[in-house]
């Protein structure tokens, strides 16, 4: 499968005006891809993410194309997006603990949802078990209730739920956010695991943990401020990063066996800028240790290597 | 003749023994309050033997007597008054209950229905019963001359189960059934369309939402959730509702306990407020318990809670 | 519910000409343009004009015999005259004063009370508030009809003021637990902690903190109990409870009822008084919404 996208814009309406959450976002993932996609908080991530399934108010389409195994993708039209929703595309949300029904139980809401879908209940009972028994849950869960589960139980089972139509690509927005470290371990396994076994085809990680990344993603996109930053292969990301802002990033993770005392822990001066009225150009430009004078143009994401691309006409100088 | 007359007047204290019967329904009403029980009975020890033989009598199921329908047990009163209450209240209540909570579910729909429901329902629920009970006699009863409008059956008719006599009884009961119902209505229409809209902005209606799931199931799932509060709320509006049909009552000369309350009221037959009010309270707090208990079926979180789960 | 336009480019979207609006002209803003708060205190303000001026343009009292009897709205007697001749038209003015101290007194009592009561419990939780809410089902408990009754008994003149005094001390919980349920939300958000965490006096944290948030929630608690000791009093007009010495819209329907307007088709003697109420209360629910509306950005369309 393949994903397409290009300059995807969609915005939040407030009183004050439009708030440019999501301004112009454009990339491929390929079939069998984990893409990572990291940002600080409020750079559009999560837009991103939902733009692609599920908008509602006050998050507004704007303008872009989405394409999904060469078929057009309307995420600006609710209903008819439905038919691709759960199927051909799925979500676990960042409230994932507080999806389900808390009044019905597990099952019965599964059964009704996939019902609902025109999918036999029945005929998916058998494979929904093997999942279950994938993620070390056992069958009961079905006849429980949401608030009999744990947490990370419920990340479990939404995780199940949301990938048993085998969607071809599932947005999983900051699942591992309110877990603990091991457990976080486990969940992002289980999505290597999923991808391995093609219950997924492609996925996109919303998170700002890159460390989860690391581990699980083929390659990452770093946003900023409502636009892309870099996109390549975790390796290059992490080891070699372009982007001004990727390698402040990177370089600021706390890295084991180092102390405090040998080298401190490194922040990024500054703040992001509000997206009512962004600034003009490239909007790292406040914060950016090398930026010059072509920065008050917006740069555009050009790819600079195989499979790198890159938004800064610094490393575009380096290249050309 | 004279005793009617001397005892009324022979009660400068019996208010304070009213208070007192309060207190000792108190007690009974709250089973927790046996602290207020134990106070009020230490309290007042001249009283004490009054009191003490009230609840002497009560046991043996002896309201004491009527001073209005002398010599009639208050008893005997008001369990022909109780049956008319039951056959008024239980279906308005119900009804008004299902289909107001239908109606606000429904309101929530869209942004027109929403619009055009939503004032009515307020205004509905604005209205006082009795008001509305006197204008539906009017049109209805006078003007257009359909229904009746008083009595819960024609005087000349005799009680007995033959259809003429229930269609009558049906006849007269139609208007205060109707405001009861309306009023009610509104109440419930309302309170629903804010809880249907609460539930849908939950994190659970946009998971679903965000599979793909019909509106349909949505909104299922959101007024299952929804009923919830509004049963709770049923139980604390029933005093209100009780207000409210002793006023309906009253308009229609519907001899329910309302009624009969009333004109104790005005000729000051204590034993017969008294016992009126033991009723009621007992009705509401049979209702309350019911209410609980299906509240406890009907919700799963407060069932696993009370298992310890 | 969700409509999205059925669009693949927009068109950019008008920005609404305010410039960056202070927290005040923020509410006042959607105070101003929110339909359902406009239409409710027009209505209510209506009436209240009607209560106020009213009795100067008649030179009747309410119970004097100054006309013709069963007389239909005239010229002369504008909302037409009782079965003893009376002027409905007064009458209606003054209950409506009646009926508006009623609220305000009545209202106010019940929130006042239902606040102290329940912010308090809310706040302080633990024992304080085991044993207020033991008294707040206490009273809720009790049928507000037989104190009254014994009151009744007691005084053989009652008045409005009397009868506001005692709804409001009556209708209390209904707010007291509203805003308990409030304050217990509030209290455990993280400003609050933080305030705590820095010292600040409970007191003070009381009125400095969590205070100015609940302000758009007392106010619609406010106008729920103004609209509810209106209609209670309305209620307990009826059955004769009422005031012994004033003309109330309650007790003016009960007067009718008690004299035959309905077979009479005295039709302007019943009907105003309890279109009054709904009005009025109707409006009061309606303009509470608007505010919700207002305080609550959730709730608004934009």
């Amino acid at each position: 499968m393949s994903l397409k996208v290009e300059n995807l814009k969609a915005y939040y309406q407030t009183l004050y005006g439009d708030v440019k959450a999501l301004d112009g976002a454009t990339f491929t993932i390929k079939d069998g891809e984990i893409m990572g996609l990291a940002g600080e908080s409020g750079c559009g991530k999560t837009t991103l993410g939902h733009s692609l399934i599920y908008l509602t108010p006050p998050m507004r389409f704007v303008e872009g194309s989405v394409e999904l195994d060469d078929e057009e993708l309307p995420v600006w039209d609710m209903k008819k997006m439905n038919t691709f929703r759960f199927k051909k595309i799925s979500i676990i949300p960042q409230y994932a603990m507080n999806a389900m029904n808390p009044t019905r139980k597990i099952g019965k809401m599964t059964s009704e949802l996939l019902e609902s879908r025109r999918i036999s209940f029945k005929t998916t009972l058998p494979e929904l078990k093997r999942r279950l028994d994938l993620v070390e849950l056992t069958h009961d869960v079905l006849n429980m209730y949401p608030i009999e589960l744990s947490g990370g139980m419920k990340q479990r089972m939404v995780m199940v739920i949301s990938t048993l139509l085998n969607p071809s690509l599932l947005i999983a927005d900051e699942i591992t956010s309110a877990l603990d470290v091991s457990t976080q371990k486990a969940v992002a396994e289980m999505l290597i695991e999923f991808r391995d076994r093609k219950f997924v085809k492609s996925m996109i990680v919303i998170t700002h943990d890159i460390s989860i990344l690391y581990q699980t993603a083929d390659s990452i996109m770093i946003m900023y401020a409502g636009k892309l930053a870099e996109k390549a292969s975790t390796g290059i990301i992490i080891h070699s990063p372009r982007h001004p802002y990727t390698k402040l990033l990177i370089s600021s993770l706390p890295k084991i066996g180092v102390r405090y005392s040998e080298k401190k822990l490194s922040g990024i001066p500054g703040n992001t800028p509000l997206l009512l009225n962004p600034p003009t150009g490239c909007r790292f430009r406040d914060r950016c240790p090398v930026a010059f004078g072509k920065c008050v143009e917006e740069p555009p994401f050009i790819e600079i290597e195989k499979d790198h691309f890159v938004a800064c006409w610094k490393e575009f100088g380096k290249n050309a | 003749m004279t005793i009617d007359w001397l005892i009324p007047r022979f009660m400068p204290g019996n208010p304070v023994q009213v208070l007192l019967a309060r207190a000792g329904l108190h007690a009974e009403a709250a089973k927790e309050m046996y602290s207020y029980y134990t106070r009020a009975f230490g309290l007042d020890l001249p009283i004490w033997k009054q009191y003490l033989n009230f609840w002497n009598a009560l046991f043996h199921g002896d309201l004491g007597t009527s001073i209005l329908l002398f010599p009639q047990p208050v008893i005997k009163i008001i369990m022909r008054a109780v049956p008319y209450d039951v056959f008024l209240l239980l279906p308005s209540i119900l009804l008004s209950f299902y289909a107001g909570n239908k109606f606000g579910a429904f309101a929530a729909r869209t942004k027109r229905l929403d619009n055009t429901i939503l004032p009515l329902g307020y205004i509905l629920t604005a209205t006082p019963y009795m008001w509305l009970a006197i204008l539906l006699t009017w049109a209805l009863g006078i003007i257009f001359r359909i229904f009746p409008i008083a009595y819960a059956f024609s005087p000349s008719l005799e009680i007995s189960f033959s259809w003429l006599f229930i269609g009558d009884l049906l006849w007269h009961w139609f208007l205060p059934f109707t405001s009861l119902f309306m009023v009610m209505f509104g109440g419930w229409a309302i309170g629903m369309r804010n809880m249907i809209i609460y539930e849908l902005e939950a994190d659970y209606s946009h998971y679903l939402e965000a599979l793909g799931a019909p509106r349909k199931l949505v909104r299922r799932y959101a007024f299952r959730n929804a009923i919830l509060p509004q049963i709770t709320g049923l139980a604390l509006q029933l005093g209100v509702i009780v207000a409210g049909a002793l006023v309906t009552e009253v308009v229609f000369s519907y001899p329910g306990i309302g009624y009969l309350l009333l004109q104790a009221i005005q000729n000051q037959d204590f034993f017969l407020i008294q016992g009126c009010f033991l009723f009621i309270i007992i009705g509401v707090l049979l209702a309350n318990f019911v209410i609980d208990i299906i509240y406890i079926i009907v919700d799963p979180r407060t069932r696993i809670g009370m298992v310890g789960g | 519910m969700i409509e999205q336009k059925n669009i693949k480019k927009s068109e950019k979207m008008d920005e609404i000409p305010i410039p960056k609006p202070k927290k005040i002209n923020e509410f006042l803003y959607f105070a101003l343009s929110n339909n359902r708060l406009k239409v409710g205190l027009t209505v209510v303000l209506l009436f209240l004009i009607l209560a106020l001026i009213g009795p100067l343009l008649t030179h009747y009292k309410w119970d004097a015999y100054v006309g013709p009897v069963y007389h239909p709205p005239s010229s002369e007697y504008w909302f037409g005259t009782t079965t003893f001749g009376q002027d409905v038209f007064t009458q209606f003015v003054l209950g409506l004063r009646a009926s508006f101290l009623v609220g305000v007194v009545g209202g106010g009592i019940g929130t006042l009370i239902g606040v102290i009561i329940g912010f308090t419990a809310g706040y302080r939780g633990g024992i304080i508030d085991e044993f207020l809410n033991i008294i707040t089902n206490v009273v809720i408990v009790i049928p507000t009809l037989a104190i009254l009754i014994i009151i009744a008994t007691y005084l053989k003149v009652r008045g409005i003021m009397t009868e506001s005094i005692f709804i409001g001390f009556t209708a209390w919980p209904w707010a007291a637990r509203a805003i308990r349920a409030q304050t217990f939300s509030l209290r455990s958000r993280d400003f609050v902690d933080m305030a705590r965490m820095s010292g600040m006096k409970p007191l003070k944290i009381m009125f400095t903190e969590i205070a100015p948030n609940m302000m758009s929630y007392l106010l619609m608690t406010l106008i729920l109990q103004f609209g509810g000791a209106i209609l209670i009093a309305a209620t307990l007009d009826f059955i004769g409870l009422g005031p012994t010495n004033a003309i109330s819209l309650g007790l003016m329907m009960n007067l009718a009822v008690l004299w035959g307007a309905l077979q009479l088709g005295m039709w302007w003697w019943f009907v105003p008084p309890g279109f009054a109420i709904m009005a009025i209360v109707g409006a009061l629910y309606v303009m509470n919404v608007g505010l919700d509306e207002v305080f609550n950005p959730k709730l608004r369309k934009l």
